[in-house]
């Protein structure tokens, strides 16, 4: 169960697009568009890494 | 056009790179042996060693060989295009490539374990053993067949596309690629991908890092180089960066490309191919680094703006763009990387669709190499007929009408998984409803990957590939649930054979 909501959370939030759909707030000349979504890949990475500790314990 | 024109160096560096990678792979049976002699004893037939490369890839080789999947001529050539056409729109590219780790890490390594009890090579086997249906294996596999022709045509227009930039026009640059990835793989199989796939993903690297930092130090930083750009765009209100009709799409996009990147037969060997199942759960938390600089590349394309590069021709872009901030030795090295970068996932892609023809299309099981050679042979013509007959307006159509076919194996494959109670027949239904609409639909839409839709209030315009997925989930459903009414069966009688293995 833990499992299932770590490995949806990049679904949820990379499909909701008006979510990260603005310039603002800029960060390293990055407009939040682009930056929000390049962090997901390691929160991605984080959170499977977490599912795959998960697997090994059960 | 501010192109500056590639000049001595620039083609012989590229023809240095491209032609050194191409003689490694394809010599590589004759030198692997020295390098590792406890291969010399082996179990696996000749056709498992030259299709799966004997199922005995650590996560080391996997990480490169799964992970260089997504490193083609997409990459580093389409989703640019993309980008410089369409701006942000083009960069949902990145969510489909980050969403795809969690929805491999839930699935692949039960198919995995399937695919190694069965001792299946390919989803078709897969299917057939589950449902007991040798139509729908055929279905399967005809799918798999026909999706990847498109995909492999977009790595030939990769390679055309640099030796256009290095000069040349006319059939020569499509003649070149054809001809290039045909002697790679007709001579290496598998094994030369996988090992040719750390070169390519070193140049790549090499060609991506110097292409991110030093572009935007010509342009005065990332920050500089975002403005630039948007003034070239078409100016989006409200402070958005897509605008709002396209939201819908960039997100069923990237949704619909991240179900279908692993039905590929393709991408299915390279998982299939690994020692373990964990190898492949470990792969799964380590690949989306290769998505960060997927991401930096799609930024090429607003780049390209900002370095005032003009061309009708987005695939060049980013070709354009090389040649107008790198000396040209280095401009030639990264044409390199792009033609290499696209030459092995096509020779992977060729080999991926020769498997199915051998095992599971043709009616007699046959494991002969020059047979499947012959087939990847077949395979490569029929990706030179897309790129020759189908007129699609950017290359990125080509990858998305893969997807459109490819995802209507995903009810009897994933689905599959599921303690559902689907048959074969009802199976079947939904994939030829799903496969008909999703096609009469990229028919009618000129290749455009997505399709306008309405219902109540609410109206955008859908991923056609999702859309076809939807009409065949549907179809599969009502189909099943009129076979059990009409037949009155037992849910006992309509379970799945595990067990069941191909007779011819």
């Amino acid at each position: 169960m833990k499992k299932t909501i770590l490995l949806l959370l990049p679904f949820a939030g990379l499909l909701w697009v008006p979510l990260y759909n603005r310039h603002d707030p800029v960060l390293l000349g990055f407009p939040f568009f682009y930056w929000y979504q390049l962090a997901w890949v390691p929160v991605t990475s984080v959170l499977i890494w977490m599912a795959w500790k998960a697997d090994k314990q059960s | 056009m501010s192109t500056s024109l590639p000049d001595n160096a620039a083609i012989g560096v590229f023809i240095l790179f491209f032609v050194a990678t191409i003689l490694l792979g394809s010599t590589v049976r004759f030198w692997r042996p020295l390098l590792n002699r406890r291969k010399a004893a082996t179990n696996h037939s000749q056709g498992e060693e030259w299709g799966l490369g004997g199922r005995e890839f650590g996560a080391w080789v996997t990480w490169f060989l799964v992970g260089g999947d997504f490193y083609t001529a997409y990459t580093v050539i389409a989703v640019p295009a993309l980008v410089y056409s369409t701006g942000g729109f083009g960069f949902f590219a990145l969510p489909y490539t980050i969403i795809v780790y969690p929805f491999i890490f839930a699935v692949m390594p039960k198919l995995w374990t399937i695919a190694r009890d069965g001792g299946h090579a390919t989803a078709a086997d897969i299917v057939r053993a589950r449902f007991g249906s040798r139509t729908l294996e055929l279905a399967v596999a005809i799918s798999g067949l026909v999706a990847v022709l498109p995909y492999i045509a977009l790595q030939l227009i990769g390679i055309r596309t640099v030796v256009e930039a290095l000069g040349y026009t006319g059939m020569l640059p499509l003649l070149f690629a054809f001809v290039s990835l045909a002697a790679y793989t007709w001579l290496g199989g598998l094994h030369a991908p996988a090992l040719t796939a750390f070169i390519k993903d070193v140049m790549i690297y090499i060609a991506v890092l110097a292409a991110v930092i030093i572009v935007p130090i010509h342009l005065g930083g990332y920050g500089a180089m975002f403005h630039a750009a948007s003034e070239h765009l078409p100016a989006i209100p409200g402070g958005r960066v897509v605008s709002q009709d396209q939201t819908v799409p960039y997100a069923t996009l990237a949704l619909s490309s991240a179900f279908a990147a692993f039905l590929y037969p393709h991408t299915l060997t390279g998982i299939l191919a690994a020692k373990s199942a964990d190898t492949i759960r470990q792969n799964a938390v380590f690949l989306p680094i290769y998505t960060i600089v997927l991401g930096l590349i799609a930024l090429l394309g607003l780049m390209a703006h900002a370095a005032g590069i003009v061309t009708t021709s987005s695939s060049q872009v980013v070709p354009q763009l090389f040649l107008a901030i790198f000396p040209s030795w280095f401009a030639g090295f990264c044409f390199a990387a792009i033609a290499v970068g696209a030459l092995v996932p096509a020779s992977v892609m060729a080999i991926g669709a020769a498997n199915l023809i051998m095992h599971n299309i043709l009616p007699r099981h046959s494991e002969s190499v020059t047979g499947s050679r012959l087939a990847g042979l077949g395979v490569k013509v029929g990706a030179l007929g897309c790129v020759v007959f189908l007129n699609a307006k950017f290359a990125i159509d080509l990858q998305l009408l893969g997807g459109v076919i490819i995802l209507q194996t995903f009810p009897a494959l994933i689905m599959g998984l599921l303690p559902l109670r689907l048959s074969a027949p009802a199976l079947i239904g939904g994939w030829a409803s799903g496969s008909l609409f999703g096609l009469g639909l990229c028919w009618m839409d000129g290749l455009k990957p997505v399709h306008p839709i309405a219902f109540g209030g609410f109206s955008a315009s859908v991923s056609t590939g999702l859309l076809a997925l939807g009409v065949n989930i549907v179809v599969t459903m009502v189909l099943g649930s009129v076979i059990r009414l009409a037949l009155g069966a037992s849910p006992s009688t309509l379970q799945p054979r595990q067990s069941m293995r191909r007779q011819g």
